[in-house]
């Protein structure tokens, strides 16, 4: 496939991805610890405070699986005794420590001199550091976020949280850091974190627009990128999501969609989805070209939420530093409960006008997929649109037929139509 | 037939029993009375009990239930507790209980949680988190709280004020329940051939769907039933199993190890009863004695996060130091990710310590026992050659 045409807001992430892989791998020569963490949940103003370099290894699998790296990683972490059935994010990072642990930037990666557990919404997680510990023998610290079973965060989890943050998290980050925290310095990153929300959450709901001028799933991957990895609360990521925002309004100011990545601008919207589910990696683009071959255009979606739900009105607040990570973390897409997960996605389809709403169901993600049949259903009932299933894996090729989710899509789309014309004919 | 294999032919169609009748010629005794179901592990069922409310295991539907709602709710790659859990909801089977608790074991359980809350909306459902920090001034606070939660939830649910006198008299049942699991585990240990795995485990399951009063003094006849029998010994390997805490293999499965020639002499099988290690102090605050009981003494599953490196494995390998094992066999469901993600790391530990181990996936409803019995077979033969 010919190299994806690239906006000068991808381009600027992709020059400060470079840059965090540089900063990690060059820790050696520069003195710099490097901690591992999550996504979902994760504390990078915190990690600033120290002058930490943050590396995410779902970040790492994830460009294994679109580098087609990963599935021979997955086999080589199978042989070594891991299950077919579990997460493969897990197997591909644990295999690329088996085959060298080569960065993107084709240094090899350094040790990590922390991990930073933060266990929200997945229980993965946290065997997945536990393993990784095995490996690296270094400070692991916990943090663990409780889940928000009855669909809102209590008192006692914010407390909890922010006690681990003073008692535990902390001081293990002075430990390893040699730096003293400084409560002012994160106030300052987490103003910064704010503001760049704000413009996230804008594009996000600019999907409103028709045509909508986002892809809120395939393109959204690339607008949550620097705020949910190691961008939040730094200037680059307020830069950043500046441009974006400009380069949205001109889209809609044109009236035009997102561009695909053979660069043109998707204008032809006939579908308007709502997704559920992570996307797959392993064939991205082919997935992708999917949608926009059939004119389906992703208005919102849920995996642009799991590193945080900025659009239900959370925000970084300097004023109170601790107790706004503690809620960051608890607000996670995966960290709400199903009930939570239906109303937030029937919101979406009425609110962004979708047709429907498509679950891309994970074989990795229990997280995710467990229960997803049944919100499928209730979302369906409680606003009247179609709704579709198809099945893939995040990173593992074997888990990717092209045949059945094209079938799928395609039978998906008729479905909207003929319910598009039944609504003509009664009217 | 003798004493023991009356309780146990007792306990086995109680076990047996899908429609739960048990609880419900329980409920239909006294008007107003609650059960709550509760699926596995680290639940405080004195909170239940406390309550005046019959706490009612649940485990899925075994081998013995056809699944026919419930594979419409999950997709192929998900174990099979959730699904037949939900079979027992939607087919009315479990309309006994006006409550649910789901402990934290995994996202599966979390997730289902929540649909239960969507599907049977006129039951009180509870997601019951349980903390992954073991200080007693963090996650041990946390805890307290969330047993002040659990008991307001089971207030509304009753109609009557829980105290804490209430709640001691019913740590004091559980503490002589406890007491006695532990005795039964003990004898097996020490004479497997009197007291099978299946018994045991027919014991402490149907002991989970029946109050506590009652299951303390079957165990008290079965321990004194089995010490005055006798059986026939074989020269039979003793194992330890890990990995079944959660959902549960058939109980043919369980007969099939044995008849392999291998005595197990430990499990994780239902730990509901037995989670905790010691007595729970009856003086004092009692939602603090049970929350430092669980950060202090409680087992360690995949469930669990151990903070300590060096730990990991620890506490499997004194089980099986503790229980005289030889071998141990890691069975697990499929696709459990909690037991499978954990069984690289634990039975790196199992080799460390040179204790011989093999490992094998399972489901509720397995129907082949050939290959498992070859397998345990092998196993039990190579100990025997090399030990
Ligand atoms: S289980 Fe899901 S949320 Fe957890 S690490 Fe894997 S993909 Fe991420
Ligand atoms: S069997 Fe394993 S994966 Fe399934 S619900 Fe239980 S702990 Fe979770």
């Amino acid at each position: 496939m010919s190299e994806a045409v690239k906006e000068p807001s991808m381009l600027m992430q992709k020059e400060m991805i470079a840059r965090n892989y540089e900063a990690i791998t060059s820790k050696h020569e520069t003195g710099r610890k490097v901690s591992s963490t999550f996504v979902p949940g994760n504390l990078n103003e915190l990690l600033m405070c120290f002058d930490i370099v943050n590396n995410l290894p779902e970040i790492n699998a994830i460009q294994g699986g679109m580098r087609k790296a990963s599935g021979g990683f997955i086999m080589e972490a199978e042989k070594s005794g891991h299950s077919e059935d579990v997460c493969t994010y897990v197997k591909a990072d644990i295999g690329q420590m088996a085959k060298g642990n080569i960065a993107p930037n084709g240094k090899p990666f350094p040790a990590p001199d922390v991990l930073l557990l933060s266990y929200t919404g997945c229980y993965t997680f946290m065997k997945w550091f536990e393993l990784l510990r095995a490996e690296y023998k270094c400070p692991t610290l916990m943090l663990h976020v409780p889940y928000e079973g009855d669909g809102h965060a209590t008192k006692n989890m914010r407390d909890y949280i922010v006690k681990q943050l003073k008692e535990v998290v902390i001081p293990g980050l002075e430990q390893v850091s040699g730096v003293k925290f400084d409560i002012d310095r994160l106030r300052g990153y987490l103003r910064a974190s704010a503001r760049a929300e704000d413009n996230l959450v804008w594009c996000l709901e600019q999907g409103k627009n028709k045509p909508s001028p986002i892809d809120a799933y395939f393109g959204g991957v690339y607008y949550i990128g620097p705020i949910f990895t190691a961008f939040r609360g730094t200037e680059d990521a307020v830069t950043y999501y500046e441009t974006l925002r400009r380069e949205v309004q001109e889209r809609i100011d044109a009236r035009q969609g997102p561009l695909t990545p053979e660069g043109t601008n998707f204008n032809d919207q006939k579908y308007r989805l709502v997704v559920e589910g992570p996307p797959n990696w392993t064939h991205f683009r082919e997935f992708w070209k999917m949608f926009y071959d059939e004119g389906a255009v992703v208005v919102a979606s849920s995996y642009t939420k799991v590193g945080g739900m900025y659009d239900q009105g959370f925000r970084h607040d300097p004023d109170n530093p601790l107790e706004s990570l503690a809620d960051y973390c608890l607000g996670c897409y995966t960290n709400r409960n199903l009930p939570t997960r239906v109303d937030i996605l029937a919101k979406y389809i009425e609110e962004y006008e979708a047709d429907g709403l498509l679950i891309n169901s994970i074989k990795s993600c229990n997280s995710f997929s467990a229960g997803q049949l049944m919100l499928m259903k209730e979302v369906e009932r409680r606003t009247g649109k179609p709704s579709a299933f198809i099945e893939t894996d995040l990173v593992d090729p074997r888990y990717f037929s092209a045949a059945n989710v094209k079938n799928r899509l395609e039978s998906y789309f008729q479905m909207i139509e003929q319910k598009r014309q039944g609504a003509r004919s009664a009217a | 037939m003798s004493i023991s294999a009356d309780i146990i032919a007792r306990c086995q169609s109680i076990y047996e029993d899908l429609d739960f009748g048990l609880a419900r010629a329980w409920k239909a005794a006294v008007p107003g009375r609650k059960v709550v179901g509760f699926l596995p592990l680290y639940v405080p069922l004195e909170m239940i009990h406390a309550a005046g409310c019959l706490p009612l295991g649940i485990f899925g539907g075994g081998d013995r239930m056809e699944v026919i709602h419930g594979d419409a709710y999950y997709q192929s790659y998900i174990c099979r507790i959730p699904r037949s859990t939900i079979e027992l909801g939607v087919s009315g089977r479990l309309d006994v209980a006006d409550g649910m608790i789901f402990p934290f074991v995994c996202d599966v359980i979390r997730n289902l949680s929540g649909m239960w809350k969507i599907m049977f909306p006129q039951v009180w459902t509870k997601f019951f988190d349980t903390p992954q920090n073991f200080d007693p001034a963090i996650g041990g606070a946390y805890y307290v709280e969330e047993l002040r939660e659990l008991k307001q939830g089971l207030e509304q649910l009753t109609g009557r004020t829980i105290t804490d006198d209430d709640i001691r008299h019913s740590i004091g049942l559980y503490n002589e329940n406890r007491r006695l699991v532990r005795s039964v585990y003990a004898f097996r240990a020490q004479a497997p051939w009197k007291a099978p795995a299946s018994d045991v485990y027919l014991l402490m399951r149907a002991g989970l769907m029946m109050p506590v009063e009652e299951h303390n003094r079957m165990l008290a006849d079965y321990l004194a039933a089995i010490e005055a029998e006798d059986r026939p010994r074989r020269d039979n390997v003793r194992i330890v199993i890990f990995g079944s805490f959660c959902e549960q293999p058939p109980l043919n499965l369980i007969k099939s190890i044995e008849m392999a020639g291998c005595y197990i002499v430990d499990d994780d099988y239902a730990l509901v009863n037995r989670f905790l290690t010691e007595d729970v102090a009856v003086e004092g605050d009692p939602l603090e004695a049970l929350s430092l009981s669980y950060l202090r003494h409680s087992v360690e599953t995949s469930c669990k996060y151990v903070p300590d490196e060096a730990e990991k494995g620890r506490f499997h390998i004194e089980a099986v130091k503790a229980a005289g094992a030889e071998g141990v066999i890691y069975a697990t469901p499929s696709f459990c990710d909690p037991a499978l993600l954990d069984r690289p790391m634990i039975c790196g530990r199992l080799s460390e310590a040179s204790i011989p181990f093999i490992s094998f996936k399972y489901a509720e409803n397995s129907g082949q026992m050939q290959p498992i019995r070859e397998q345990a077979g092998t196993f039990a033969d190579s100990i025997k050659l090399w030990s």
